[in-house]
């Protein structure tokens, strides 16, 4: 199976054979992780270099790790502090980058479209770690690789994606593909926590937790995005809490087996009660973060096949 | 001396026909308009059967002197409008500074009257410094010359400001023209909302921001009894309540900017900058809505909202971007869409295009009738091309047709007689 795109930006851009063949390969990675010598040489004399525009220790600190251990030499950067203080705009920076020939470069922007622009400037395959509103799409990835292993199948399970939607970059990557592979998908929240045109999505939406958890399968937790609020969405934490956060009550309401997942990083008492969040039994949020590696690992393994089996090293 | 324009398929606005015959000139005004085959003396020239219409009169261009003139300036607007057949150009007064005083006025007057080869009818800021506090010297800014008084695309918040703005100019008989866009609503928006919005992960603001805007200025005309242009009606939403404002015999007219009449929300596609306008492209529904509002006159001018921007402007995330398209030589062609799609007819498209906003700004042009000046422009609707951004005759290159197959080329634009386009005619 090949994997067509040149760049990883959204999950609007793949295919679910592509998807599918993604998850493939990260169960692959998932077993060498967990093995004594966690090393390949997958990606060696690759350069990678991350640039973070806008703070993350998780998923920077993931496509870091996952680039060592597939023996790529890896660079991270953080912007915010390096030359866009400096006035140099976007592009200038990728073009300054790219000057250095650089096989994979890993962005996160907090604009939405940044790393589409971006991937346009340079000749290095660009992976989207997050940009703006917009996409996420390694931790779709991830959170699809979870509930795979958790529920043993990628298709037609009842999922509901709860808490602050119209914020979330995880949100939509994940409605995409969760869309694509076949799964009911529910979003629920307060309704100025909505994106708008969410009927056209193909989603059923609910304002009150306990009949939006009404027998699902999974239960995706969002963060309150209380950075990319300009205010008055919701009336307080409290409220929100009360009204939307994540308690056993609430989630009794879903299968007695479903799962309860979390992007990271949580806010306990706001979405999520602590006492769920650590529940062994119910959250796979621990396990989350190892897929998260295992699926950088294998998104960045197969852009880079693409790569070498092109038409340059042929001729050459 | 007599210039006839013979063989031409004239288009009249004002009679709202079409016919075949020619156009007699002298002395840079319209000496005649004839029927038929000329046969008559004079220097003839021979138009071939193409299109011969008035000079569009363009309300809302923003010629970037002063402040920006790398953006653009008088002499390449001039060069612009006149290729894309616009004789009137009607200044914005968003430069730099904002022209809010006679002084900057007659500054901006005198490097129109040097270096523009097309007629510039300029407007003024409405408030100084078009912060929405205190109104610019109205009076004497209309004695300047001022032809309107806008805030472009601020809106005054206060309508405790925007109501005495509204009284005192139309006290005078002067006509403002106002943004429509509730301004709390639309702060921030880069998109219309919406799934497509939504998808991009692009702040929207709802299409009703537009008509609430409306309704408070209208009410507010309905109470001071100003003279009132709205700059740009966008959606379906906002037309019962401008089409009830006109029922009510309020002074108010409306426009539509030629972007929203030809283009929908989709086109920004994967956060082409060059597509983000102010206000955001609209759906496919309102961009048809707005269509058909033009077509029975109830939307009465289409504008080209030509608002010039450097590469570095736009090449930048789309919420960063600065917003705005050049128009002026786009204009033409791209209305030619609404005809080519039957829409419209030539003398319809062309009572917006020249007749109206001639009309409600005070000037004499945009008719084609004895008398009237002699600012013509000769054009081919069927000609085909493939517009090349590189190609225009601004300073700056933000046009959303770039790459697009259009059809509709200016062959000659005239202006009181004397032909500004093409170039190298001028002095024949």
């Amino acid at each position: 199976m090949g994997f067509r795109a040149r760049h990883l930006l959204g999950i609007e851009h793949l295919a679910p054979d592509e998807i599918v063949a993604i998850l493939d390969l990260a169960e692959d990675y998932v077993r060498l992780n967990r093995s004594g010598t966690k090393h390949s040489d997958a990606l060696a004399g690759l350069t990678q270099v991350n640039m973070f525009f806008e703070a993350s220790t998780r998923t920077q600190a993931s496509f870091e790790l996952a680039g060592k251990r597939l023996g790529a030499d890896v660079m991270s950067m953080a912007m915010q502090a390096s030359s866009v203080k400096k006035g140099e705009t976007l592009i200038d920076t990728a073009l300054t980058l790219n000057a250095m020939h650089p096989d994979i470069l890993v962005v996160r922007h907090p604009q939405s479209g940044a790393v589409d622009l971006l991937a346009e400037k340079v000749n290095c395959a660009v992976l989207n770690a997050g940009d703006g509103r917009h996409e996420h799409p390694t931790q779709a990835l991830l959170d699809a690789l979870t509930i795979r292993r958790a529920r043993g199948r990628l298709h037609r399970l009842s999922i509901a994606i709860c808490g602050d939607i119209a914020h979330s970059r995880v949100a939509r990557s994940n409605i995409m593909l969760l869309g694509k592979m076949e799964h009911r998908v529910r979003l629920i929240g307060p309704p100025t926590l909505m994106p708008s045109g969410i009927a056209e999505f193909g989603v059923e939406v609910f304002d009150d937790m306990r009949e939006g958890l009404a027998g699902v399968d999974v239960v995706m937790m969002l963060r309150l995005q209380k950075e990319r609020m300009d205010g008055g969405f919701i009336p307080s934490e409290r409220e929100f809490y009360h009204r939307y956060g994540l308690d056993a009550e609430k989630l009794s309401h879903a299968k007695d087996d479903a799962i309860v997942m979390h992007p990271g990083p949580m806010n306990r008492g706001v979405e999520i009660d602590g006492t769920i969040a650590d529940d062994i039994n119910r959250s796979v949020i621990q396990e989350q973060v190892e897929m998260g590696v295992a699926v950088r690992m294998a998104a960045m393994d197969l852009l880079m096949r693409m790569r070498r089996a092109g038409p340059r090293e042929v001729a050459i | 001396m007599k210039t006839v324009l013979a063989n031409a398929r004239l288009i009249d606005p004002e009679a709202g026909r079409e016919i075949f015959g020619a156009v007699i000139v002298q002395d840079g005004r319209i000496s005649d308009v004839v029927d038929g085959n000329w046969s008559g003396d004079g220097q003839v020239l021979d138009c071939g059967g193409k299109c011969l219409a008035p000079g569009i009169v363009d309300v809302g261009v923003k010629v970037s002197e002063p402040g920006e003139r790398h953006k653009e300036s008088f002499a390449s607007a001039g060069r612009a409008a006149a290729a894309g057949g616009v004789t009137t150009i009607v200044t914005r007064p968003d430069t730099t500074p904002a022209i809010d005083t006679p002084e900057v006025l007659e500054f901006v007057s005198r490097r129109a009257a040097e270096d523009s080869v097309v007629r510039v009818v300029p407007m003024a800021a409405l408030t100084k410094g078009r912060a929405g506090r205190e109104m610019t010297e109205i009076g004497f800014l209309r004695d300047a010359g001022a032809a309107a008084f806008t805030d472009c695309d601020r809106v005054i918040a206060d309508t405790k400001v925007a109501s005495r703005a509204l009284r005192y100019s139309g006290a005078l008989g002067a006509l403002v023209i106002g943004h429509v866009q509730d301004p709390g609503l639309s702060a921030g928006a880069v998109a219309t909302s919406g799934k497509f919005a939504s998808l991009r992960g692009l702040p929207g603001v709802s299409a009703m921001a537009e008509r609430m805007a409306l309704d408070r200025d209208i009410a507010l005309i309905e109470m001071t009894e100003g003279r009132y242009h709205a700059d740009q009606i966008t959606t379906a939403r906002a037309l019962p309540a401008l089409e009830r404002a006109k029922r009510n015999g309020l002074d108010i007219t409306a426009g539509a900017s030629i972007h929203h009449l030809t283009l929908n929300e989709l086109d920004v596609g994967a956060y082409r900058t060059f597509f983000k306008v102010k206000p955001p492209l609209r759906s496919e529904e309102d961009r048809l809505a707005v269509i058909e509002a033009v077509a029975s006159g109830l939307i009465d001018i289409i504008c080209s909202m030509h608002t010039p921007q450097d590469e570095e402007s736009k090449r930048l995330p789309f919420e960063e971007a600065a917003s705005g398209a050049v128009a002026l030589e786009t204009l033409l062609p791209a209305a030619m869409r609404l005809v080519h799609g039957g829409y419209l007819d030539l003398p319809v498209l062309w009572r917006a295009l020249s007749l109206n906003p001639a009309r409600r700004l005070g000037l004499e042009g945009g008719r084609l009738a004895k008398g009237a000046p002699a600012d013509l422009v000769l054009f081919d609707p069927d000609a085909p091309f493939v517009l090349d951004r590189f190609t225009l005759r601004s300073k700056s290159k933000n046009t959303p047709f770039d790459g697009q197959r259009m059809e509709g080329r200016v062959l000659s634009t005239w202006v009181a007689g004397r032909r500004v386009f093409p170039e190298e005619a001028r002095d024949a």
